[in-house]
This record gives C-alpha cells, structure tokens and sequence, in this order.
C-alpha cells in the first residue's frame, strides 16, 4: 500500500510527502535552551570605541615607525642588532615600542574576532577560531613585552 | 453617465490597439521552491506580453493569474505602504509593488528571489518570524511612567522632527534582508529592528529608552553593524537606516561617557 503511494523519486531530487516531510528549520531568533544569555556588560561598546582610538594612535605610530626603520638616514640597509640596542637604550622608544605592541595586536585581535563572529557560521568553528586568536595574541603580546623589557645588548 | 461609457465602449478598439503597440515581450526568471515537490530551489523563465510603465507586481500577477496558478508570493495593499512584497529583483531588495519594469533593464531576463536570510516556505514566501522576533525584542511601543494624562501627550514639531525618518518603516524586512551580518547571524537584531528601536528612543514622549538601549548595546546589538550601507539602500521607503543605527551609537557612547 505504501509503496503505491509513494511518489518516484526523479534523479537526486527528494520528494517530500506525508510519509517524508520537509526537515524542520530552526528560525534564527527561536528561544532555545542554546541561546545566549544577554550579557547587560558594555563590552561591545568597549571594543567599538577602542578600535576607534587605537586606529587613530596607530596610524601615527606605525607611520612613525616605518619612516624611522625604513626610510630616514639610510633607511633599511642601517637595520641591525647595534641600532635596535641603540634604540631601546632610551626609555622612549622602548615606550613606543610597547605601545604599538599592544595596541596593534589588541587592534589586530579584536578585529579578527568581529571577522570570526561576522564569518564562522558553527559554533564549534567560531569557539576553536577564536580560541586559536586569543592564545596567539597572548603569547606574542606577552613574548614582545619580554624582550622589550629584558632586552640585553651586551647579550653575545 | 451613460454617454461617456457609450464613448468609451466605442473607442474601446483603438484603445486596445495603442496599448498593445506599447507591449513588450520580457522575461521574468522566478526562483521557484515547493517542499512538497523538492527540497532544491530552480529558475523558472516566464515569457509574458507587457508595457513596461507597469510594475514587476502586475507582471507577477499576470503568471499567477494567466500563466502558473501555482506561483506563490505575498501582497496586500498592492502600494508600497504595507510592506509585504519585499523581493529581491535583479539582485536588490525592492519592493514589487513600486519598482516599475522599465527602470530594470526589460531587455534582459529580469530575476525575482525571495529575500535573503529567512526561511524560503515557498516560491517568494518567507518565513518572517525571526525578523518580527526581532522587532518586538526591542519593544517598539510607548512607555511612559506615571499617570496617563487626561489629554494627549503634547510635543514640539522639533521633537517630532528628531525621529521623523524612523517613522515611515513599513517593516517589508528589504533592509534586513540586505544586510550581510543579518544573512550570516540571525541572531543580530538588523537593521529594521533598530529602526523601530530608534522612533522611540529619540522620541521626547517615551521613557523606555534607557531600556531599549541596554538590549541594543548586547552582543548582537547595533555594534555588530559594520556600516556597509546595503540596508539605506535598500529601503523602499527612503529611510537613512545607517544614519539612525549610528546615532543609535553615539546615544549609548554619550550615555556612557
């Protein structure tokens, strides 16, 4: 009987009937046990204003910088071990130095988790994406802020 | 009375003759989906005699009524005003309804798509659920404290003026269907959302503000928006939805510092 009734399938389309229904597809606001609570922090916010200033601090910091490594008095053929000691022998450009650090890595990371969010459609590829971003971050924010610090130029 | 229809009775040949010297043939290119027939969506070209002064909702009409009964979309008013017929032709969210066939190109075949980023239920019909979700999450009503005033509430043209663009949304959803986040995410409240968000906020009348701004500074509030302007294009209505989203911003940026 049931096989009389069941309409023939053309090629790989799948026919759907009383006996296969459609599969159902979740909306994307339906309130499930997985949805995220609202957190009620200002952290968006946070990170919107800081990718707003950093970018601004960033632009001349980074202009600065390569101007300095590339192009003034001789530009990259100077570059070596003696003119970094020579360069973080003064506070400031250790304090320029670490200040770009930070800030473009946070600038950096930050803008590729709003990437991850906007982009990685599966939670687990969003939580392993970002989970990878932010050991990245810490390890080469914490490994620059120890040379910068423990630098050594007598280091042989 | 009786004298003009005779007349008009009379010249009803002519008449005829004219308009069909003013028919072109265009082809309409229909993404069709049925679940009960398939589970994948195809192009189907219809071939149909039309002047092109008319809009891609009459032409649609003429399938439905003259060509394939089983064609399926959504119109109510059949004016622009209530919202229904958002649809995606020629690659850009417009309304059927108010988009006139010689303004795309009737040379071509011209495409017509449901919106994008909501569930197709069939041919143009989408699950608008998530979108209407969204919109109430933001609670677009009047909250006032207080005793109700025996009289109502009075206001300045100039208040008014403040939240006057948001006022014309007719939530077709062509905005938030446009929007790449939205399209990726559903779970951000999109650009419509925020527009009923904003008529209240700025609104003199209303003290629900602060609420409504707390739900929007969340995770998937107006700080997912990437300012990519798809959504101001897309409105039918001419309502600059990033200009509001923006301002949405810098009212809890202001409210912060």
């Amino acid at each position: 009987m049931a096989t009389d009734t069941t309409p023939a399938t053309a090629g790989t389309v799948t026919t759907y009937g009383v006996d296969n229904p459609a599969p159902v597809i979740e909306p994307p606001r339906a309130r499930t046990s997985r949805t995220p609570k609202a957190s009620r922090t200002n952290f968006e916010l946070y990170g919107w204003l800081f990718m707003r200033l950093s970018g601004i601090l960033l632009t001349v910091l980074v202009l600065g910088h390569l101007l300095i490594q590339l192009v003034i008095d001789g530009g990259v053929s100077r570059l070596g071990f003696a003119f970094v000691a020579g360069r973080w022998a003064s506070p400031f450009w250790q304090a320029w130095d670490l200040v770009m650090l930070w800030l473009a890595m946070l600038h950096g990371a930050n803008g590729l988790r709003t990437i991850i969010n906007d982009y990685a459609e599966r939670d687990q590829t969003r939580f392993w994406l970002k989970t990878v971003l932010y050991c990245a971050t810490v390890w080469t924010i914490l490994l620059g802020t120890l040379v910068i610090f423990t630098f050594d130029p007598n280091i042989r | 009375m009786s004298s003009a229809t005779l007349e008009k009775n009379s010249s009803a040949p002519a008449d005829a003759e004219s308009t069909a010297a003013h028919l072109i043939t265009v082809t309409f290119r229909i993404r069709r989906f049925n679940p009960e027939v398939s589970d994948q969506a195809v192009w189907e070209d219809f071939q149909i005699e039309m002047d092109p002064k008319e809009r891609v909702l009459d032409a649609l009409h003429k399938i439905k009524w003259e060509l394939d009964g089983t064609l399926t979309f959504r119109r109510s008013c059949a004016h622009g005003i209530c919202g229904s017929d958002a649809m995606r032709i020629n690659g850009r969210n417009r309304l059927a309804c108010k988009t006139l066939i010689k303004d795309i190109n009737p040379h071509k075949p011209i495409s017509v798509e449901p919106i994008k980023g909501l569930t197709v239920l069939k041919d143009l019909v989408v699950d608008m659920e998530p979108f209407f979700q969204a919109y109430r999450d933001v609670m677009p009503f009047l909250i006032t404290t207080g005793n109700e005033p025996t009289r109502e509430r009075r206001q300045s043209a100039a208040d008014r003026e403040r939240f006057d663009d948001t006022t014309k949304c007719i939530l077709c959803a062509a905005c938030t269907s446009s929007c790449p986040v939205f399209w990726n995410d559903g779970q951000y409240f999109g650009p419509a959302a925020i527009v009923g968000a904003h008529r209240f906020i700025f609104d003199s009348r209303d003290e629900g503000g602060e609420q409504r701004l707390e739900i929007l500074n969340d995770r998937d509030g107006v700080w997912r928006c990437r300012t990519t302007f798809n959504c101001t294009e897309a409105c039918p209505r001419g309502i600059e939805i990033t200009k509001a989203i923006q301002e949405v911003k810098r009212a809890l940026i202001t409210r912060r510092f």
